[in-house]
């Protein structure tokens, strides 16, 4: 298991390394003038342009910015913004905020969406099934705006449970976009728990357990549950991933001060540097959490092994 | 992860004219009536995430701009009602003989938050650090009609010959005298502008840190330092020098990048000023707030520009009939709900020697528009460009234009708006526009030349100004000089009003709308005053409980 893991950890140096060009060249390649654009209708003294531009590296070919760029980075310098501030002051501001919400989104979709799939799963037909078949259509069917709006207009203006916006009432302040982020996963998990949880159940051994007269929670916590959770936690993994990065939506609605729409405008501005910074740790999250995901597959399933 | 890009990628385009909306601007205020003596409390306003750090030269932008200018109090300070300078600042006089000499003549007793004075110094360093331009200040621009400005200008990759500027001279401890390049009458009213307030000592030690906490001279003061994407609060500054102190004990910057989210708030009672309101929610908010709704007319203008040297539009008669065929009202009433004024002059009527009856070619004359075109020969059965850049919620009102050059002109419209800023401003800098296009403009003083110079004089040409239609006219270059040299206000309006006449000859740019800005309060705090630059005047403001 050690040396699976290294070696994973290992390769995950290529990929940010491709990653962090691949992004870099595609924001170079993204047209106009950054610089013409910072101050719209009313232009920034030559001088002053001439002075950024230089300052960015932006007059420099694609290959020169990007090793210039790399040569800081070692040296731990994520290099700044258009107007001078630090990436990594950016980073350190936002990655908190970020991660509490990533955070509150994975324990809403992780536990109601299970709870939900298992129920259903176990009593296929009943009520509570069709409930659950019927509220995940609905979600999944309705953009993560409108939730947004909706619950914010509904249960943060209206009754007053929750902050309708920003972060000054700590933990609280995430339940709400913490909810509506996690939505989408959660029908999912719901969804996917049900089937693999359903399709098991069918299986030849569960009868086998079932006719040596195990009792009905060891049959379903033991023989049934443990394997029919690999999709969801391949899912659910991969999706912590995708609740850090694309958080943009809920970040807006809320005004949750968080990553994703800091490199959300850094791309309208065409500011390489943050984009680059950013999005390099979103993939860094990624494979992170992917190979947390390939550790428990080892966990859930006897069967697999990395050795 | 797939399907999460994609609802990001959707909502993007709808978040990104809210976004654009709430972030451009320029304009400075400070000052006010004051309300009932006493006061004390806390209030929160609305801001978008500032772009650029707390630094006076380097805040272009209205969301900084809101808070530097709660933070510091300039030379002069411009009167709510008429946008005129009033000498409630840091300056006693500003005076000149030949309007190119002026003589400064400071306030004795003010202070800056850490104790030190104000001074001569505090001005002209600060200037001359704002100019120089290596530093890559924002607001650089304001200064190059000060002599020595070009000597602070780097040459390509080199540094500057000078690092102060030749016309700037302390004479004494409250007196500085500055030396312009040309004869300009109004520039007393353009130094209450963000770009000319002072700095201390401290700014020059470490200008990193003085721009999350910055130090000024203003009713209120920084005690903490701003934090990014979430703002900044402020507190009563008790030495503050000025007259209008602030009434309440602190104001609590918020930062929203959703303006909807922040009148939610407003609605929930979360948050207490919003400046300017979300498009869909301008026709319900009069209603729902009553007196706490504050309408206040904008300087500001925007434009239809011609590209004078596209040879279609080469005539000013095509281009008086282009105007001609536009109806200004029904636009605005059916796209912006009226909140835009029909413009009827090349001015906004914010400033002194506006006239509303200046542009006759801004009245909706078909006859006389397809008379006009007629006679220049121009070719119906070619379809127009109309340019607008992406993102700023331009599209529907263009597209109003385009309907009725079809209706009332009969030529075919094309329309062209997808670019960004970025590759637009670029663009339009290298006269590439074949057809119409959207300009707009904010003032930067109350004054009529802001209007006039910065958009049609030669002196304004790509890539040094905004002058993007490339109109040229000696004779208005003329006028507008006789205007800056002239000895008294009234005599450079007069001069500066045959300057617009004679644009109004020429007409390189359709006048369309002013804008009207809307903004709310709660009913924690009364005496709101949105002044005419969409700044809140944060000092005058009281808190009711």
């Amino acid at each position: 298991m050690g040396r699976f893991v290294a070696r994973r950890l290992l390769l995950t140096i290529p990929v940010l390394i491709g990653a962090t060009f691949l992004i870099f060249a595609m924001v170079y390649a993204l047209p106009g003038d950054p610089i013409r654009a910072l101050a719209g209708d009313r232009p920034l003294a030559p001088a002053v342009q001439a002075q950024l531009a230089d300052e960015f590296n932006l007059n420099d070919p694609l290959w020169l910015q990007y090793v210039k760029y790399v040569g800081d980075l070692v040296q731990g310098d994520f290099g700044t913004d258009f107007s001078g501030r630090p990436v990594s002051d950016t980073i350190e501001q936002r990655l908190p905020v970020t991660a509490k919400l990533a955070l509150a989104a994975v324990i809403f979709e992780a536990v109601i969406g299970l709870i939900a799939g298992i129920l259903a799963g176990i009593r296929r037909g009943s009520w509570f099934d069709n409930l659950v078949l019927v509220s995940t259509t609905l979600i999944v069917s309705v953009p993560v705006f409108v939730l947004g709006f909706i619950a914010q207009y509904v249960l943060g203006l209206k009754f007053g449970w929750f902050p309708t916006s920003g972060i000054g009432d700590g933990w609280y302040s995430y339940v709400l976009p913490g909810l509506v982020l996690a939505s989408l996963s959660l029908a999912y998990v719901a969804r996917l728990t049900r089937t693999s949880l359903a399709e098991n159940l069918r299986q030849d051994y569960v009868r086998t357990a079932r006719a040596k007269g195990l009792k009905p929670s060891v049959v379903i916590g033991k023989h049934t549950l443990r394997n029919s959770l690999i999709p969801v936690v391949t899912f659910i993994g991969a999706d912590i991933g995708a609740l850090m990065g694309g958080a943009i939506v809920t970040e807006s609605i809320f005004n949750i001060p968080g990553l994703g729409r800091a490199v959300y405008d850094a791309v309208l501005r065409q500011e390489g540097a943050v984009v680059v910074g950013i999005v390099t740790l979103f993939v860094f999250f990624y494979i992170f959490f992917n190979l947390v995901v390939d550790v428990l597959y080892a966990l859930l399933d006897p069967r697999i092994r990395y050795d | 992860m797939k399907l999460t890009k994609r609802r990001g990628a959707f909502v993007a385009t709808a978040l990104s004219a809210a976004l654009v909306l709430s972030a451009c601007g320029g304009g400075d205020d400070e000052g006010g009536d004051g309300g009932s003596a006493s006061g004390g409390g806390e209030f929160s306003i609305y801001i978008g995430d500032p772009e650029n750090p707390l630094i006076p030269g380097n805040t272009t932008e209205t969301e900084g701009g809101q808070v530097v200018d709660t933070l510091w109090t300039g030379l002069v300070t411009y009167d709510h009602e008429t946008s005129e300078a009033t000498f409630d600042g840091v300056a006693e006089s500003i005076e000149s003989d030949d309007q190119t000499t002026w003589t400064v003549t400071l306030k004795d007793g003010w202070t800056f938050h850490d104790g030190t004075p104000v001074n001569a110094e505090s001005f002209v360093n600060a200037w001359n650090w704002n100019a120089y331009s290596p530093n890559a200040a924002g607001n650089s621009y304001f200064f190059a009609n000060i002599e020595g400005y070009d000597e602070l200008q780097a040459e390509e990759g080199g540094t500057p010959a000078a690092d102060a500027m030749s016309g700037l001279t302390v004479v004494d401890d409250l007196t500085f005298e500055v030396k312009l390049s040309a004869p300009y009458a109004q520039w007393p009213t353009t130094v209450g502008y963000t770009a000319f307030f002072p700095l201390p000592e401290a700014f020059f030690d470490d200008p990193e840190a003085f721009g999350s906490q910055p130090i000024g001279n203003g009713p209120f003061q920084a005690e903490e330092p701003f934090i990014e994407g979430q703002g900044i609060t402020l507190t009563k500054f008790e030495d503050y020098a000025g007259e209008d102190e602030a009434q309440a004990d602190a104001v609590r910057y918020v930062v929203y990048t959703e303006l909807n989210t922040a009148y939610t708030d407003l609605q929930g009672g979360t948050l207490d000023i919003v400046d300017t309101l979300p498009p869909d929610a301008i026709a319900s908010a009069e209603g729902e707030f009553g007196d706490r709704y504050i309408e206040t007319a904008q300087g500001d203008i925007t434009s239809l520009g011609f590209p004078t040297y596209d040879e279609r539009f080469a005539d000013p008669n095509v281009r008086k009939a282009f105007s001609m065929a536009i109806d200004r009202q029904s636009i605005s009433d059916a796209i912006f709900n009226g909140t835009r004024t029909p413009a009827t002059s090349y001015v906004s009527p914010v400033v002194d020697g506006y006239r509303d009856d200046a542009c006759e070619a801004c009245e909706l004359d078909v006859d006389e528009a397809n008379r006009l075109l007629d006679e220049a020969g121009f070719d119906r059965t070619q379809p127009v460009d109309l340019w607008f850049n992406a993102g700023g919620g331009h599209e529907e009102w263009m597209q109003a234009v385009g309907n009725q050059i079809r209706t009332n002109l009969g030529v075919e419209y094309q329309l062209r708006g997808d670019l960004q800023f970025a590759e637009y401003l670029p663009l339009q800098d290298a006269q590439g526009m074949t057809g119409p296009f959207r300009s707009g403009w904010i003032m930067d003083y109350p004054v009529m030349e802001n209007f006039l110079g910065p958009l049609y004089s030669t002196a304004a040409l790509p890539p040094a100004g905004s002058n993007v239609t490339f109109y040229s006219n000696p004779e208005f270059d003329a006028a507008l000089e006789a205007g800056n040299s002239a000895a008294s206000i009234d005599e450079a309006i007069t001069a500066y009003q045959e300057a617009e006449d004679i644009l109004l000859e020429d007409f390189p740019a359709a006048p369309l709308f002013y804008r009207l800005n809307q903004g709310a309060h709660s009913e924690r705090v009364s005496n709101v005053i949105i002044n005419a630059f969409g700044r809140i005047d944060a000092a005058a403001v009281t808190v009711n409980d």
